[in-house]
């Protein structure tokens, strides 16, 4: 950190059990434990976080959502124990879940209480910690998944209604303040390798927002009405091969959200070249910060007022996105708004659509990506020959360090001071009772993060998003190789004497499903019977299922980091209920040194991201049944 | 070297499956799906093997249907919660009528119905229609028999209400009807008879409310409360998933028709005549009238059926090996 060089922001990201409200010793936690970010268990874990750092004088950013208050709690609760008034605390809480359930996967309770956590966290900073930024309505994520520029406008702006006509209905905002709420929405958008589109995007959204706050909400003040946004470009579209071409790919990303004065973002993170790769390394990282530097300081675009003002292109292009995303939240807003749209799995359905269609166009080469299905001849890239092949590996035993300590403040706190709070926290939820305060008295009281989550899983239900991958067969797809690839699905159904099923998983607490959505829908449209069930399963689950069902083939999704441990648990239990003998295949971020060994360990391919044609991928995975049943493979 | 779908012979694999062995009953599923001649004959001998050794009124065969949207697989995974506290192991054949015809299918509600990750008393297999219009895929029967050999229930379950709803009331001992509160389409389909009565009809959202209670009382006027079955009079039950009211008095409902079969001492009878009616049908839609008229008619096939000694599945290998051999003259 760099504090003694005077920094003031700081930006938190938790590990997927904390995400999710898992202790770090819960079995769905293994291998995940401080991966994606840091474990917090409970407050010493949070006080360790900010110890020697004043929390008056830092603003903090924390990107969490289903268990966003909780987090919050524990934040205050540190504070407290500093001596800070909590009312002074300044920073973000990402707060968004409603596109948990489209992307990413970090929800844990249905919508409607999600929407009640998310409102009870707003109404309570805005009259106890006024310069706290609640909500941060993500369009990034809903862009990873497949939206089109439409889409993620439509999506998120119906998301920021949700959230907000619930705070307006909760009654625990007086009219006179809720200008100030809306106020404080704040927005985290995506942008794609498209820039004239995505500045006009960013165009759109601004004015969409303005429009909205001001007939929808009432807000006079014109600088309630502004459109505040961060920005993450683009990782949907950053490459496994030639990774050197990301570079240029998130300079132009960059440049869409800064071109346009008018609506250039509030703060900007830029992915690094190799993350398609592995996690990156702090220079990965560096080299991200130094392109923003680059830009800010040595090129002359911020000495002009906004560039595209006028612009009769730019304008009609950013009538057309509006036209389109009013007509989508025209439909969303007929089925109720965005929580029933979500339940009834209509939004996921058409993200995953998006998303196959965008596949499908890079399968047939309408959309042309650089190094992937053109241009893909290339000399020996010196940057990924290093000896950790340009990736930062993750440490073993930091994880059972963690359980350990968290096994031991367990034994040392007080028991009935630990039951009464939850007994309280479980009153508020039950009576609809703000549930910040009890929250903050468990925070006090040395609640785990597991413990808070189960109380609330047992009175508002754990749920499973809709998969989206029902949707039609596309009629035009059908290409030669589809077809060739089909025919090998129903013949070697045929000679073994049954339809060939693939039962796809999602093993562990990582939520990013498009690939296991994406190869469920290609593998229906080839053939395959496919059982899939959605993310965060456990192994037991995964390997009981591919028995139950009579699975030819497992193939596995995990995009985490935690390949190794999670096959490895598969396999033993597939050993445990007497299956050990099925195939297994897996895709996802795996770097080639544990392809390998997971390859030596019997897993019969690996594919990664490199793996763009997914005909291909279907007709090894047609091989590899046929191998497992000692026939020939075709050729 | 390949790995064969059966490792062992049917006598072993029958005892295994007996047994509640995980890996032996998928074997079997497998082996029952296949439809390679020498597979055929490899299932038939099995289910003869586990005819042989069960009682032929051993365990409850359930099958619940519904229109789509009626919260069947809620309703589903709340039975086998309040079956799991009383002890019963349960399978469930999940009959998924979303696949379309051409080949592929999506397959997965399974979740739900598991109790907890590690139960091993409830196993599930699901079935895509593979293009079977209207009723059920031939293999939903055998495995049932499998299914039955292994728990002491097996539901099966499936949506739609016409052929695949028939073919579920002329196969199960007890046919559950989930209607959908507030959708007039149940009541009209009794009135007209498109509905197989069932023996027990449950209006499920019962949360609902008003609705909910309007439907349950059409329901109620709309059916002749006696079961063609006799001695039965359909209960029309309420139930939600979502709030867990009034699943245990449907569990109580359908032990209580299986109680009342038992004790007629006509179950296994029961079972094979349905079976033979099975038997007939899937004669009938892979040879047609034709195929029948050589086997000597309806008549004379469903006597043979229903009196020989010989199980029924080898009777079925036997008349089709018959036809088929014919054929090819």
């Amino acid at each position: 950190m760099n504090l003694s060089k005077g920094q003031t922001g700081l930006s938190v990201a938790f590990d997927l059990p904390t995400q999710t409200g898992y202790d770090s010793d819960h079995p769905l936690a293994r291998g995940e434990v401080g991966k994606v970010g840091v474990p917090i268990d409970h407050i010493a874990d949070m006080e360790a976080l900010f110890e020697q750092i004043p929390l008056d004088q830092m603003n903090t950013s924390m990107t969490i959502n289903a268990t966003a208050p909780w987090l919050l709690a524990l934040y205050v609760a540190v504070a407290e124990r500093q001596g800070v008034d909590p009312a002074a605390l300044q920073g973000t809480t990402q707060n968004d879940v409603l596109k948990e359930y489209l992307s990413r996967g970090t929800y844990i309770y249905p919508p409607g209480p999600s929407v009640r956590l998310t409102t009870d966290l707003i109404t309570y900073t805005v009259e106890n910690i006024p310069k706290w930024n609640p909500t941060n309505v993500c369009s990034y994520h809903l862009q990873e998944a497949g939206a089109t520029p439409t889409q993620e406008l439509a999506y998120a702006l119906s998301t920021a209604i949700a959230i907000l006509d619930a705070v307006r209905d909760s009654g625990q905002v007086p009219a006179e303040r809720f200008a100030a709420v809306v106020g404080r929405i704040s927005f985290f958008v995506n942008a794609g390798i498209r820039f004239v589109e995505e500045t006009c995007k960013m165009r759109a959204f601004g004015a969409m927002w303005n429009k909205l706050a001001e007939e929808r909400y009432g807000v006079s003040d014109e600088k309630q009405r502004r459109f505040r946004y961060g920005v993450q470009v683009n990782s949907l579209g950053l490459t496994e091969s030639q990774p050197e071409n990301n570079v240029q790919r998130i300079v132009l990303e960059m440049l869409a959200v800064t071109l346009s004065k008018n609506a250039r973002a509030r703060a900007i993170q830029l992915p690094a070249w190799n993350e398609a790769l592995g996690l990156p390394r702090p220079w990965d990282q560096q080299w991200a910060l130094r392109m923003q530097q680059v830009l800010a300081l040595e090129t002359d675009l911020l000495e002009y007022g906004d560039l595209l003002d006028g612009s009769p292109v730019v304008e009609a292009k950013v009538q057309e996105l509006i036209a389109g995303a009013e007509a989508e939240m025209a439909r969303i807003a007929e089925q109720g708004g965005m929580v029933q749209a979500i339940e009834s799995g209509y939004v996921k359905r058409e993200l995953v659509k998006s998303h196959t269609r965008r596949m499908r166009d890079i399968e047939s080469g309408d959309l042309k990506i650089v190094g992937v299905n053109c241009y893909n001849q290339t000399a020996e890239s010196p940057l990924t020959a290093g000896a950790d092949a340009g990736i930062m590996k993750v440490d073993v035993q930091a994880e059972r360090d963690q359980i350990a300590a968290l096994q031991a403040f367990r034994a040392s706190r007080d028991q009935a001071a630990v039951e009464a709070a939850l007994a309280a926290l479980r009153q508020a939820a039950v009576n609809g009772d703000n549930i910040m305060p009890p929250s903050i008295e468990c925070a006090r009281a040395g609640v785990t993060t597991g413990e808070w989550s189960e109380v609330l899983r047992e009175v508002f239900g754990e749920y499973r998003a809709p998969t989206g991958i029902d949707i039609a067969m596309a009629g035009q797809v059908d290409s030669p190789a589809m077809d060739e690839v089909r025919r090998r699905v129903r013949v070697t159904g045929e000679e073994l004497g049954r339809p060939l099923r693939l039962l796809i998983g999602k093993p562990g607490l990582d939520g990013h499903s498009n690939g296991a959505e994406q190869i469920a829908v290609k593998g229906r449209d080839a053939g395959f019977e496919i059982v899939y069930e959605g993310i965060r399963l456990t192994p037991s689950q995964i390997a009981r299922a591919a028995q139950e069902e009579g699975a030819h083939l497992i193939g596995l999704s995990v995009l985490s980091g935690s390949h190794m441990e999670l096959v490895e648990d598969i396999r033993n239990e597939l050993e445990k209920i007497g299956a050990g003998k099925l195939p297994l295949v897996i895709g996802g971020i795996i770097p080639e040194d544990d392809a390998r060994q997971l390859r030596a360990q019997g897993v019969q391919a690996v594919f990664t991201p490199k793996d763009v044609d997914m005909n291909v991928i279907m007709t090894d995975m047609v091989n590899i049944i046929r191998r497992d049943h000692g026939l020939a493979e075709l050729a | 070297m390949g790995r064969p779908e059966i490792t062992r012979d049917s006598a072993e694999l029958a005892a295994a499956v007996r047994r509640g062995e995980r890996q032996a009953l998928a074997e079997a599923l497998n082996l029952l799906d296949n439809r390679r001649p020498g597979a055929r004959q490899q299932a038939a001998a099995l289910v003869a093997q586990l005819q042989r050794e069960e009682s032929g009124d051993s365990g409850h065969l359930i099958g619940m249907t519904g229109p789509p949207g009626a919260g069947k697989s809620t309703l589903s995974a709340a039975l086998i919660q309040v079956w799991r506290q009383r002890g019963l192991r349960v399978g469930v054949l999940a009959v998924d009528p979303s696949s379309p015809v051409s080949g592929g299918a999506l397959l997965g509600d399974r979740l739900r119905m598991k109790t907890s990750a590690d139960d091993d008393g409830v196993f599930v297999r699901s079935l895509a229609c593979r293009g079977e219009f209207g009723g059920l895929s031939a293999e939903v029967w055998p495995m049932s028999l499998v299914m039955l050999a292994a728990f002491d229930l097996v539901l099966i379950e499936t949506v739609g209400v016409g052929q695949r709803e028939i073919d579920v009331s002329r196969m199960c001992d007890t046919t559950c009807f989930v209607a959908q509160p507030g959708s007039g389409d149940s009541v009209q389909f009794l009135k007209a008879g498109i509905l197989e009565v069932p023996h027990v009809l449950v209006v499920n959202k019962e949360d609902m409310g008003a609705v909910a209670r309007r439907t349950l009382s059409e329901l109620g006027n709309a059916l002749g409360r006696s079961h063609r079955d006799g001695n039965w009079q359909v209960p029309v039950l309420a139930a939600s998933a979502a709030n867990g009211t009034g699943i245990e008095a449907l569990a109580d409902a359908l032990a209580q028709h299986h109680a009342i079969l038992v004790k007629g001492g006509r179950l296994d009878a029961r079972r094979r005549d349905y079976q033979a009616h099975w038997i007939l049908k899937r004669l009938q839609e892979e040879f047609g009238t034709h195929g029948i008229d050589q086997l000597g008619g309806e008549q004379a096939i469903t006597v043979q059926l229903v009196t020989e000694q010989q199980s029924l599945l080898e009777q079925y290998q036997s008349f089709r090996q018959r036809l088929l051999t014919r054929d090819s003259h």
